[in-house]
Protein backbone atom coordinates (compact mmCIF):
# COMPACT_ATOMS: atom_id res chain seq x y z
CA UNK A 1 0.00 0.00 0.00
CA UNK A 2 1.24 3.47 -0.91
CA UNK A 3 0.27 6.35 1.30
CA UNK A 4 0.95 10.03 0.71
CA UNK A 5 0.52 12.12 3.86
CA UNK A 6 0.16 15.86 3.49
CA UNK A 7 2.73 15.75 0.69
CA UNK A 8 3.93 19.04 -0.71
CA UNK A 9 6.58 20.24 -3.10
CA UNK A 10 7.73 23.78 -3.68
CA UNK A 11 10.27 25.24 -6.07
CA UNK A 12 12.04 28.55 -5.53
CA UNK A 13 11.00 31.38 -7.79
CA UNK A 14 12.53 34.81 -8.23
CA UNK A 15 13.77 36.31 -4.99
CA UNK A 16 12.51 34.54 -1.90
CA UNK A 17 9.17 33.58 -3.48
CA UNK A 18 8.27 29.91 -3.77
CA UNK A 19 5.91 28.18 -6.14
CA UNK A 20 3.86 25.32 -4.80
CA UNK A 21 3.60 22.49 -7.31
CA UNK A 22 2.05 19.93 -4.94
CA UNK A 23 -0.07 21.29 -2.14
CA UNK A 24 -0.47 18.98 0.83
CA UNK A 25 -1.81 15.90 -0.90
CA UNK A 26 -3.26 12.98 1.05
CA UNK A 27 -3.78 9.80 -0.89
CA UNK A 28 -3.98 6.08 -0.18
CA UNK A 29 -3.44 3.57 -2.99
CA UNK A 30 -4.30 0.03 -1.98
CA UNK A 31 -2.39 -3.02 -3.19
CA UNK A 32 -3.19 -4.47 -6.58
CA UNK A 33 -5.00 -1.41 -7.82
CA UNK A 34 -4.69 0.27 -11.16
CA UNK A 35 -4.79 3.99 -10.53
CA UNK A 36 -4.85 6.55 -13.30
CA UNK A 37 -3.83 10.07 -12.40
CA UNK A 38 -5.19 12.62 -14.81
CA UNK A 39 -5.70 16.35 -14.96
CA UNK A 40 -4.64 19.42 -16.90
CA UNK A 41 -1.09 20.09 -18.03
CA UNK A 42 0.95 21.78 -15.35
CA UNK A 43 -1.30 20.40 -12.61
CA UNK A 44 1.53 18.51 -10.88
CA UNK A 45 1.02 14.96 -12.21
CA UNK A 46 4.58 14.29 -13.36
CA UNK A 47 5.97 15.93 -10.23
CA UNK A 48 3.85 13.64 -8.09
CA UNK A 49 5.16 10.60 -10.01
CA UNK A 50 8.75 11.76 -9.46
CA UNK A 51 8.12 12.33 -5.76
CA UNK A 52 6.86 8.75 -5.43
CA UNK A 53 10.02 7.37 -7.14
CA UNK A 54 12.34 9.67 -5.14
CA UNK A 55 13.51 11.63 -8.16
CA UNK A 56 12.32 14.79 -6.41
CA UNK A 57 12.44 15.40 -2.67
CA UNK A 58 9.23 16.67 -1.08
CA UNK A 59 9.39 19.93 0.84
CA UNK A 60 6.78 18.62 3.28
CA UNK A 61 4.85 15.52 4.24
CA UNK A 62 5.57 11.82 4.10
CA UNK A 63 5.48 8.90 1.69
CA UNK A 64 4.81 5.45 3.15
CA UNK A 65 5.22 2.20 1.24
CA UNK A 66 3.74 -0.83 2.95
CA UNK A 67 3.86 1.05 6.24
CA UNK A 68 7.53 2.02 5.89
CA UNK A 69 8.38 5.71 5.73
CA UNK A 70 10.36 6.02 2.48
CA UNK A 71 10.37 9.84 2.33
CA UNK A 72 14.13 10.00 2.88
CA UNK A 73 15.09 7.00 0.73
CA UNK A 74 16.81 7.61 -2.58
CA UNK A 75 15.79 6.28 -5.99
CA UNK A 76 17.92 3.12 -5.73
CA UNK A 77 16.54 2.23 -2.31
CA UNK A 78 12.95 2.69 -3.49
CA UNK A 79 13.69 0.65 -6.63
CA UNK A 80 14.99 -2.15 -4.41
CA UNK A 81 11.79 -1.99 -2.33
CA UNK A 82 9.81 -2.80 -5.46
CA UNK A 83 8.91 0.49 -7.10
CA UNK A 84 9.49 1.02 -10.82
CA UNK A 85 9.29 4.13 -12.93
CA UNK A 86 8.77 4.53 -16.68
CA UNK A 87 10.04 7.86 -17.98
CA UNK A 88 7.84 10.09 -20.07
CA UNK A 89 10.87 10.80 -22.23
CA UNK A 90 13.11 7.74 -22.06
CA UNK A 91 16.82 8.26 -21.67
CA UNK A 92 19.33 7.47 -24.42
CA UNK A 93 22.70 5.85 -23.75
CA UNK A 94 25.74 5.54 -25.98
CA UNK A 95 27.14 2.04 -25.73
CA UNK A 96 24.37 0.39 -23.68
CA UNK A 97 22.51 -2.18 -25.69
CA UNK A 98 18.82 -2.97 -25.46
CA UNK A 99 19.72 -6.36 -24.02
CA UNK A 100 21.98 -4.74 -21.39
CA UNK A 101 19.19 -2.46 -20.25
CA UNK A 102 16.65 -5.27 -20.04
CA UNK A 103 19.16 -7.44 -18.16
CA UNK A 104 19.79 -4.64 -15.65
CA UNK A 105 16.03 -4.24 -15.26
CA UNK A 106 15.53 -7.97 -14.68
CA UNK A 107 18.23 -7.78 -12.01
CA UNK A 108 19.83 -11.05 -13.07
CA UNK A 109 21.43 -12.62 -16.08
CA UNK A 110 18.71 -13.52 -18.50
CA UNK A 111 18.78 -15.47 -21.70
CA UNK A 112 18.42 -13.74 -25.02
CA UNK A 113 15.15 -15.65 -25.38
CA UNK A 114 13.66 -14.08 -22.25
CA UNK A 115 14.89 -10.62 -23.22
CA UNK A 116 13.22 -11.14 -26.58
CA UNK A 117 10.00 -12.12 -24.87
CA UNK A 118 9.84 -8.75 -23.09
CA UNK A 119 10.44 -6.93 -26.36
CA UNK A 120 7.77 -8.94 -28.15
CA UNK A 121 5.27 -7.86 -25.49
CA UNK A 122 5.80 -4.24 -26.49
CA UNK A 123 5.44 -5.11 -30.16
CA UNK A 124 9.08 -4.97 -31.17
CA UNK A 125 10.63 -7.66 -33.32
CA UNK A 126 13.22 -8.72 -30.80
CA UNK A 127 15.82 -9.97 -33.27
CA UNK A 128 16.09 -6.50 -34.81
CA UNK A 129 16.52 -4.69 -31.52
CA UNK A 130 18.25 -6.85 -28.94
CA UNK A 131 21.79 -5.87 -29.96
CA UNK A 132 21.12 -2.26 -30.82
CA UNK A 133 22.39 0.60 -28.70
CA UNK A 134 19.77 2.52 -26.73
CA UNK A 135 20.91 5.69 -28.48
CA UNK A 136 19.83 8.32 -30.96
CA UNK A 137 19.49 5.69 -33.70
CA UNK A 138 16.18 4.61 -32.12
CA UNK A 139 13.03 6.60 -32.74
CA UNK A 140 11.04 8.11 -29.88
CA UNK A 141 8.36 5.43 -30.24
CA UNK A 142 10.90 2.59 -30.21
CA UNK A 143 12.58 4.01 -27.12
CA UNK A 144 9.26 4.33 -25.38
CA UNK A 145 8.43 0.70 -26.00
CA UNK A 146 11.87 -0.40 -24.77
CA UNK A 147 11.29 1.71 -21.66
CA UNK A 148 8.06 -0.18 -21.04
CA UNK A 149 9.83 -3.50 -21.67
CA UNK A 150 12.23 -2.64 -18.81
CA UNK A 151 9.23 -2.21 -16.50
CA UNK A 152 7.80 -5.56 -17.57
CA UNK A 153 11.21 -7.16 -16.93
CA UNK A 154 11.32 -5.65 -13.44
CA UNK A 155 7.82 -6.88 -12.58
CA UNK A 156 7.68 -5.02 -9.25
CA UNK A 157 4.71 -4.63 -6.86
CA UNK A 158 4.34 -0.98 -7.92
CA UNK A 159 5.05 0.58 -11.31
CA UNK A 160 4.64 4.27 -12.04
CA UNK A 161 4.21 5.25 -15.70
CA UNK A 162 4.55 8.90 -16.65
CA UNK A 163 2.40 9.45 -19.74
CA UNK A 164 3.14 6.10 -21.35
CA UNK A 165 1.00 6.93 -24.37
CA UNK A 166 3.17 9.89 -25.42
CA UNK A 167 5.00 8.96 -28.61
CA UNK A 168 3.20 5.62 -29.01
CA UNK A 169 1.37 5.05 -32.27
CA UNK A 170 -2.16 3.73 -32.54
CA UNK A 171 -1.23 0.14 -33.27
CA UNK A 172 1.04 -0.18 -30.28
CA UNK A 173 -1.47 1.63 -28.12
CA UNK A 174 -3.73 -1.41 -27.94
CA UNK A 175 -0.63 -3.45 -27.17
CA UNK A 176 0.17 -1.07 -24.36
CA UNK A 177 -3.27 -1.60 -22.86
CA UNK A 178 -2.63 -5.35 -22.90
CA UNK A 179 0.70 -4.82 -21.15
CA UNK A 180 -1.00 -2.85 -18.37
CA UNK A 181 -3.72 -5.45 -17.98
CA UNK A 182 -1.17 -8.24 -17.77
CA UNK A 183 1.01 -6.43 -15.23
CA UNK A 184 -2.04 -5.66 -13.16
CA UNK A 185 -4.23 -8.74 -13.42
CA UNK A 186 -1.84 -11.62 -14.07
CA UNK A 187 0.97 -10.46 -11.81
CA UNK A 188 -1.27 -8.69 -9.30
CA UNK A 189 0.91 -5.57 -9.25
CA UNK A 190 -0.21 -2.02 -8.56
CA UNK A 191 0.03 0.50 -11.34
CA UNK A 192 0.00 4.27 -11.22
CA UNK A 193 -0.40 5.70 -14.67
CA UNK A 194 -0.24 9.38 -15.45
CA UNK A 195 -2.41 9.79 -18.51
CA UNK A 196 -4.81 11.93 -20.50
CA UNK A 197 -6.01 9.00 -22.59
CA UNK A 198 -9.59 7.89 -22.25
CA UNK A 199 -8.65 4.34 -23.25
CA UNK A 200 -6.25 4.14 -20.32
CA UNK A 201 -8.65 5.78 -17.90
CA UNK A 202 -11.20 3.24 -19.12
CA UNK A 203 -9.29 0.28 -17.71
CA UNK A 204 -8.27 1.89 -14.41
CA UNK A 205 -9.80 0.81 -11.11
CA UNK A 206 -9.38 4.22 -9.55
CA UNK A 207 -9.05 7.66 -11.06
CA UNK A 208 -7.41 10.62 -9.35
CA UNK A 209 -7.89 14.07 -10.83
CA UNK A 210 -5.01 16.36 -10.01
CA UNK A 211 -5.15 20.04 -10.87
CA UNK A 212 -3.22 22.99 -9.54
CA UNK A 213 -1.35 20.74 -7.12
CA UNK A 214 -4.41 19.41 -5.32
CA UNK A 215 -6.67 16.40 -5.70
CA UNK A 216 -9.91 17.64 -7.22
CA UNK A 217 -11.58 14.26 -7.34
CA UNK A 218 -10.80 10.68 -6.51
CA UNK A 219 -12.75 7.47 -6.64
CA UNK A 220 -13.67 4.40 -8.64
CA UNK A 221 -13.58 4.76 -12.40
CA UNK A 222 -17.33 4.29 -12.63
CA UNK A 223 -18.01 7.42 -10.66
CA UNK A 224 -15.20 9.68 -11.90
CA UNK A 225 -14.93 8.90 -15.60
CA UNK A 226 -18.47 9.90 -16.62
CA UNK A 227 -17.94 13.29 -14.98
CA UNK A 228 -14.61 13.72 -16.78
CA UNK A 229 -16.07 12.83 -20.14
CA UNK A 230 -19.20 14.82 -19.71
CA UNK A 231 -18.23 17.90 -21.74
CA UNK A 232 -18.52 20.99 -19.56
CA UNK A 233 -19.04 18.83 -16.51
CA UNK A 234 -15.54 17.42 -16.94
CA UNK A 235 -14.14 20.85 -16.52
CA UNK A 236 -15.53 21.20 -13.09
CA UNK A 237 -12.60 19.23 -11.70
CA UNK A 238 -10.23 21.65 -13.30
CA UNK A 239 -11.80 24.79 -11.92
CA UNK B 1 58.67 -15.27 -18.78
CA UNK B 2 57.70 -14.55 -15.20
CA UNK B 3 54.20 -14.19 -13.81
CA UNK B 4 54.14 -10.37 -14.08
CA UNK B 5 55.05 -10.57 -17.73
CA UNK B 6 52.44 -13.26 -18.34
CA UNK B 7 49.77 -11.07 -16.71
CA UNK B 8 50.75 -8.12 -18.89
CA UNK B 9 50.58 -10.35 -21.94
CA UNK B 10 47.10 -11.47 -21.03
CA UNK B 11 45.94 -7.86 -20.56
CA UNK B 12 47.26 -6.53 -23.85
CA UNK B 13 46.86 -9.47 -26.17
CA UNK B 14 44.42 -11.78 -24.41
CA UNK B 15 47.10 -14.44 -24.56
CA UNK B 16 47.26 -17.24 -22.01
CA UNK B 17 49.72 -19.30 -23.96
CA UNK B 18 51.66 -19.23 -27.17
CA UNK B 19 49.43 -17.80 -29.89
CA UNK B 20 48.54 -19.57 -33.10
CA UNK B 21 50.19 -18.29 -36.26
CA UNK B 22 53.10 -15.91 -36.50
CA UNK B 23 54.27 -14.05 -33.43
CA UNK B 24 57.12 -12.16 -31.84
CA UNK B 25 57.07 -11.56 -28.12
CA UNK B 26 59.38 -8.85 -26.82
CA UNK B 27 60.08 -8.67 -23.09
CA UNK B 28 62.35 -6.14 -21.34
CA UNK B 29 64.00 -5.02 -24.55
CA UNK B 30 64.63 -8.42 -26.10
CA UNK B 31 62.80 -10.76 -28.40
CA UNK B 32 62.03 -13.80 -26.25
CA UNK B 33 59.91 -15.89 -28.55
CA UNK B 34 59.14 -15.94 -32.24
CA UNK B 35 57.29 -18.03 -34.80
CA UNK B 36 56.99 -17.54 -38.54
CA UNK B 37 54.68 -19.25 -41.00
CA UNK B 38 54.91 -20.12 -44.69
CA UNK B 39 53.28 -16.80 -45.55
CA UNK B 40 54.45 -14.50 -42.76
CA UNK B 41 58.10 -13.83 -42.06
CA UNK B 42 59.51 -11.86 -39.13
CA UNK B 43 63.05 -10.55 -39.45
CA UNK B 44 65.10 -8.68 -36.82
CA UNK B 45 66.35 -5.31 -37.99
CA UNK B 46 70.11 -4.98 -38.08
CA UNK B 47 70.54 -1.22 -38.02
CA UNK B 48 68.16 -0.45 -35.14
CA UNK B 49 65.80 -2.01 -32.61
CA UNK B 50 62.77 -3.64 -34.14
CA UNK B 51 61.50 -6.13 -36.67
CA UNK B 52 60.21 -6.35 -40.21
CA UNK B 53 57.01 -8.30 -40.66
CA UNK B 54 56.61 -9.44 -44.22
CA UNK B 55 53.27 -10.84 -45.31
CA UNK B 56 53.20 -12.53 -48.72
CA UNK B 57 50.61 -11.48 -51.31
CA UNK B 58 47.44 -13.52 -51.13
CA UNK B 59 47.79 -14.43 -47.44
CA UNK B 60 44.31 -14.94 -46.02
CA UNK B 61 42.88 -15.54 -42.56
CA UNK B 62 46.22 -15.45 -40.77
CA UNK B 63 47.24 -13.46 -37.73
CA UNK B 64 50.40 -11.96 -36.28
CA UNK B 65 50.87 -11.20 -32.59
CA UNK B 66 53.66 -8.80 -31.64
CA UNK B 67 53.17 -7.92 -27.97
CA UNK B 68 55.73 -6.00 -25.92
CA UNK B 69 56.02 -6.25 -22.14
CA UNK B 70 58.23 -4.26 -19.81
CA UNK B 71 58.59 -5.24 -16.19
CA UNK B 72 62.04 -3.85 -15.44
CA UNK B 73 61.70 -0.43 -13.81
CA UNK B 74 63.69 2.28 -15.57
CA UNK B 75 63.88 0.54 -18.93
CA UNK B 76 63.50 2.89 -21.91
CA UNK B 77 63.32 1.68 -25.46
CA UNK B 78 62.59 2.90 -28.94
CA UNK B 79 61.43 0.24 -31.37
CA UNK B 80 60.83 0.38 -35.12
CA UNK B 81 58.48 -2.21 -36.55
CA UNK B 82 57.74 -2.24 -40.27
CA UNK B 83 54.87 -4.20 -41.73
CA UNK B 84 54.84 -5.11 -45.40
CA UNK B 85 51.42 -6.43 -46.35
CA UNK B 86 51.27 -7.75 -49.92
CA UNK B 87 48.38 -7.47 -52.38
CA UNK B 88 45.13 -9.41 -51.85
CA UNK B 89 45.74 -10.23 -48.18
CA UNK B 90 43.25 -10.59 -45.35
CA UNK B 91 45.12 -10.61 -42.06
CA UNK B 92 44.92 -9.50 -38.43
CA UNK B 93 47.83 -7.96 -36.54
CA UNK B 94 47.62 -7.74 -32.78
CA UNK B 95 50.17 -5.46 -31.14
CA UNK B 96 50.17 -3.96 -27.69
CA UNK B 97 52.36 -2.88 -24.86
CA UNK B 98 52.14 -3.60 -21.17
CA UNK B 99 54.37 -1.91 -18.62
CA UNK B 100 54.65 -3.03 -15.01
CA UNK B 101 56.64 -0.55 -13.02
CA UNK B 102 57.22 -1.56 -9.45
CA UNK B 103 60.18 0.78 -8.98
CA UNK B 104 60.81 4.50 -8.84
CA UNK B 105 62.44 4.96 -12.22
CA UNK B 106 60.60 5.98 -15.36
CA UNK B 107 59.78 3.12 -17.76
CA UNK B 108 59.16 4.06 -21.34
CA UNK B 109 58.27 2.30 -24.58
CA UNK B 110 58.22 4.32 -27.78
CA UNK B 111 57.39 2.54 -30.97
CA UNK B 112 57.04 3.49 -34.58
CA UNK B 113 54.89 1.11 -36.56
CA UNK B 114 54.96 1.64 -40.31
CA UNK B 115 52.49 -0.13 -42.53
CA UNK B 116 53.00 -0.56 -46.25
CA UNK B 117 49.81 -2.14 -47.49
CA UNK B 118 49.45 -3.33 -51.08
CA UNK B 119 46.35 -3.40 -53.26
CA UNK B 120 42.99 -5.01 -52.45
CA UNK B 121 44.04 -6.09 -48.98
CA UNK B 122 42.17 -6.08 -45.72
CA UNK B 123 44.09 -5.53 -42.51
CA UNK B 124 42.74 -5.45 -39.00
CA UNK B 125 45.22 -3.94 -36.57
CA UNK B 126 44.57 -4.03 -32.84
CA UNK B 127 46.73 -2.23 -30.29
CA UNK B 128 46.17 -2.30 -26.54
CA UNK B 129 48.08 -0.41 -23.91
CA UNK B 130 48.13 -1.24 -20.24
CA UNK B 131 50.13 -0.29 -17.20
CA UNK B 132 50.39 -1.73 -13.70
CA UNK B 133 52.66 -1.66 -10.67
CA UNK B 134 52.68 0.52 -7.59
CA UNK B 135 56.13 2.07 -7.93
CA UNK B 136 56.52 5.83 -8.17
CA UNK B 137 58.22 5.49 -11.57
CA UNK B 138 56.08 6.65 -14.45
CA UNK B 139 54.82 4.37 -17.20
CA UNK B 140 55.13 6.12 -20.53
CA UNK B 141 54.19 5.00 -24.03
CA UNK B 142 54.42 7.03 -27.19
CA UNK B 143 53.21 5.00 -30.13
CA UNK B 144 53.52 6.33 -33.64
CA UNK B 145 51.72 4.70 -36.52
CA UNK B 146 52.37 5.51 -40.14
CA UNK B 147 50.16 3.94 -42.78
CA UNK B 148 50.40 3.82 -46.57
CA UNK B 149 47.23 2.25 -47.82
CA UNK B 150 47.29 0.90 -51.38
CA UNK B 151 44.51 0.92 -53.96
CA UNK B 152 41.21 -0.54 -52.78
CA UNK B 153 42.71 -1.72 -49.51
CA UNK B 154 40.91 -1.50 -46.21
CA UNK B 155 42.48 -1.07 -42.80
CA UNK B 156 40.62 -1.24 -39.52
CA UNK B 157 42.66 0.02 -36.61
CA UNK B 158 41.49 -0.38 -33.04
CA UNK B 159 43.40 1.14 -30.15
CA UNK B 160 42.58 0.71 -26.50
CA UNK B 161 44.17 2.28 -23.44
CA UNK B 162 42.08 1.82 -20.35
CA UNK B 163 44.38 1.63 -17.36
CA UNK B 164 47.67 2.50 -15.87
CA UNK B 165 49.56 4.49 -18.49
CA UNK B 166 50.80 7.75 -16.97
CA UNK B 167 51.66 9.56 -20.12
CA UNK B 168 50.97 8.81 -23.73
CA UNK B 169 51.33 10.72 -26.94
CA UNK B 170 49.88 8.83 -29.83
CA UNK B 171 50.49 9.93 -33.35
CA UNK B 172 48.84 8.31 -36.33
CA UNK B 173 49.25 9.40 -39.93
CA UNK B 174 47.92 7.79 -43.07
CA UNK B 175 47.89 8.32 -46.81
CA UNK B 176 45.23 6.62 -48.88
CA UNK B 177 45.34 5.67 -52.56
CA UNK B 178 42.35 5.28 -54.91
CA UNK B 179 39.46 3.40 -53.35
CA UNK B 180 41.28 2.82 -50.06
CA UNK B 181 39.38 2.89 -46.80
CA UNK B 182 40.57 3.50 -43.26
CA UNK B 183 38.56 3.12 -40.06
CA UNK B 184 40.22 4.01 -36.77
CA UNK B 185 38.49 3.38 -33.45
CA UNK B 186 40.13 4.69 -30.33
CA UNK B 187 39.08 3.92 -26.76
CA UNK B 188 40.78 5.80 -24.00
CA UNK B 189 40.34 6.23 -20.29
CA UNK B 190 42.59 8.33 -18.10
CA UNK B 191 42.61 8.78 -14.34
CA UNK B 192 44.82 10.16 -11.58
CA UNK B 193 47.16 12.76 -13.04
CA UNK B 194 47.56 10.96 -16.36
CA UNK B 195 48.09 12.80 -19.57
CA UNK B 196 47.06 11.47 -22.98
CA UNK B 197 47.31 13.04 -26.39
CA UNK B 198 46.08 11.63 -29.66
CA UNK B 199 47.05 13.16 -32.98
CA UNK B 200 45.63 11.95 -36.25
CA UNK B 201 46.55 13.13 -39.71
CA UNK B 202 44.91 11.53 -42.71
CA UNK B 203 45.58 12.45 -46.34
CA UNK B 204 42.83 11.25 -48.62
CA UNK B 205 44.84 11.34 -51.85
CA UNK B 206 43.02 8.72 -53.89
CA UNK B 207 39.77 9.03 -55.81
CA UNK B 208 37.00 7.31 -53.87
CA UNK B 209 39.09 6.97 -50.71
CA UNK B 210 37.46 7.29 -47.31
CA UNK B 211 38.38 7.57 -43.66
CA UNK B 212 36.43 7.36 -40.44
CA UNK B 213 38.12 8.29 -37.15
CA UNK B 214 36.15 7.51 -34.04
CA UNK B 215 37.41 8.41 -30.60
CA UNK B 216 35.56 7.58 -27.40
CA UNK B 217 37.21 8.68 -24.21
CA UNK B 218 36.61 9.15 -20.51
CA UNK B 219 38.77 11.46 -18.40
CA UNK B 220 38.51 11.01 -14.64
CA UNK B 221 40.02 12.69 -11.58
CA UNK B 222 42.81 15.15 -12.49
CA UNK B 223 43.76 13.69 -15.87
CA UNK B 224 44.21 15.57 -19.13
CA UNK B 225 43.33 14.54 -22.67
CA UNK B 226 43.86 16.16 -26.02
CA UNK B 227 42.43 14.90 -29.30
CA UNK B 228 43.72 16.47 -32.49
CA UNK B 229 42.48 15.28 -35.85
CA UNK B 230 43.36 16.52 -39.26
CA UNK B 231 41.76 15.19 -42.43
CA UNK B 232 42.84 16.50 -45.82
CA UNK B 233 40.56 15.72 -48.73
CA UNK B 234 42.81 15.92 -51.76
CA UNK B 235 40.57 14.09 -54.21
CA UNK B 236 36.99 12.86 -54.54
CA UNK B 237 36.72 11.33 -51.09
CA UNK B 238 34.77 11.07 -47.86
CA UNK B 239 36.20 11.81 -44.43
CA UNK B 240 34.54 11.73 -41.04
CA UNK B 241 35.97 12.19 -37.59
CA UNK B 242 34.13 11.95 -34.32
CA UNK B 243 35.41 12.72 -30.87
CA UNK B 244 33.06 11.83 -28.08
CA UNK B 245 34.27 12.34 -24.54
CA UNK B 246 32.94 12.05 -21.02
CA UNK B 247 34.52 14.40 -18.51
CA UNK B 248 34.46 13.62 -14.79
CA UNK B 249 35.81 15.12 -11.57
CA UNK B 250 38.54 17.73 -12.25
CA UNK B 251 39.67 16.38 -15.61
CA UNK B 252 40.35 18.48 -18.68
CA UNK B 253 39.67 17.47 -22.28
CA UNK B 254 40.47 19.29 -25.50
CA UNK B 255 39.34 18.43 -29.02
CA UNK B 256 40.89 20.15 -32.00
CA UNK B 257 39.31 19.18 -35.28
CA UNK B 258 40.67 20.29 -38.61
CA UNK B 259 39.20 19.30 -41.94
CA UNK B 260 40.54 20.67 -45.19
CA UNK B 261 38.98 20.14 -48.59
CA UNK B 262 41.40 20.61 -51.46
CA UNK B 263 39.01 19.14 -54.00
CA UNK B 264 35.46 20.04 -55.01
CA UNK B 265 34.20 16.51 -54.38
CA UNK B 266 35.76 16.05 -50.96
CA UNK B 267 33.02 15.51 -48.38
CA UNK B 268 34.37 15.99 -44.87
CA UNK B 269 32.61 16.00 -41.54
CA UNK B 270 33.83 16.48 -38.02
CA UNK B 271 31.82 15.93 -34.88
CA UNK B 272 33.06 16.59 -31.36
CA UNK B 273 31.18 16.36 -28.12
CA UNK B 274 32.52 16.67 -24.59
CA UNK B 275 30.28 16.55 -21.58
CA UNK B 276 29.65 14.98 -18.23
CA UNK B 277 27.38 11.98 -17.78
CA UNK B 278 23.79 13.16 -18.11
CA UNK B 279 22.06 13.12 -14.72
CA UNK B 280 18.99 11.45 -16.18
CA UNK B 281 21.11 8.51 -17.39
CA UNK B 282 22.22 7.87 -13.82
CA UNK B 283 18.65 8.32 -12.55
CA UNK B 284 17.28 5.83 -15.09
CA UNK B 285 19.75 3.16 -13.99
CA UNK B 286 19.00 3.95 -10.34
CA UNK B 287 15.31 3.28 -11.03
CA UNK B 288 16.46 -0.19 -12.10
CA UNK B 289 18.07 -0.69 -8.68
CA UNK B 290 21.69 0.32 -9.36
CA UNK B 291 23.45 2.62 -6.92
CA UNK B 292 24.77 5.91 -8.23
CA UNK B 293 28.33 4.54 -8.38
CA UNK B 294 27.20 1.35 -10.14
CA UNK B 295 25.20 3.42 -12.62
CA UNK B 296 28.21 5.60 -13.38
CA UNK B 297 30.41 2.53 -13.90
CA UNK B 298 27.84 0.93 -16.19
CA UNK B 299 27.62 4.09 -18.31
CA UNK B 300 31.41 4.47 -18.59
CA UNK B 301 31.98 0.79 -19.38
CA UNK B 302 29.26 0.83 -22.02
CA UNK B 303 30.65 4.00 -23.55
CA UNK B 304 34.13 2.51 -23.85
CA UNK B 305 33.02 -0.96 -24.91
Amino acid sequence: MLELRNLSFQVPEQGSAKKEIIKGINLILKDNTFTAITGPNGGGKSTLAKLIMGMETPTGGQILWNGQDITDLNVTERAKLGISFAFQQPVRFKGIKVKDLITLAAGEKISTASACEYLSKVGLCARDYINRDVDASLSGGELKRIEIATIIARNTPLSVFDEPEAGIDLWSFSNLIKVFEELHEKHENSLIIISHQERILNIADEIVVLADGVIKAQGPRESILPELLNGTGGCKFYQ
Amino acid sequence: MDQIQKTLLEQIAGLHEVPAGAYNIRANGQSVSRNVTANIDIVTKEDKQGIDIIIKPGTKKESVHIPVVLSQSGLKEMVYNDFYVGDDCDVTIIAGCGIHNGGDLESKHDGIHSFFIGKNSHLRYVEKHYGSGDGKGKRIMNPETVVELGENSFMEMETVQIRGVDSTKRSTSATLADGAKLVITERLMTHGTQNAESHFKVDLNGAGSSANLISRSVAKEDSHQLFVSEINGNNRCAGHSECDAIIMDNAKIGAVPKITANHLDAALIHEAAIGKIAGEQITKLMTLGLTEAEAEEQIVNGFLK
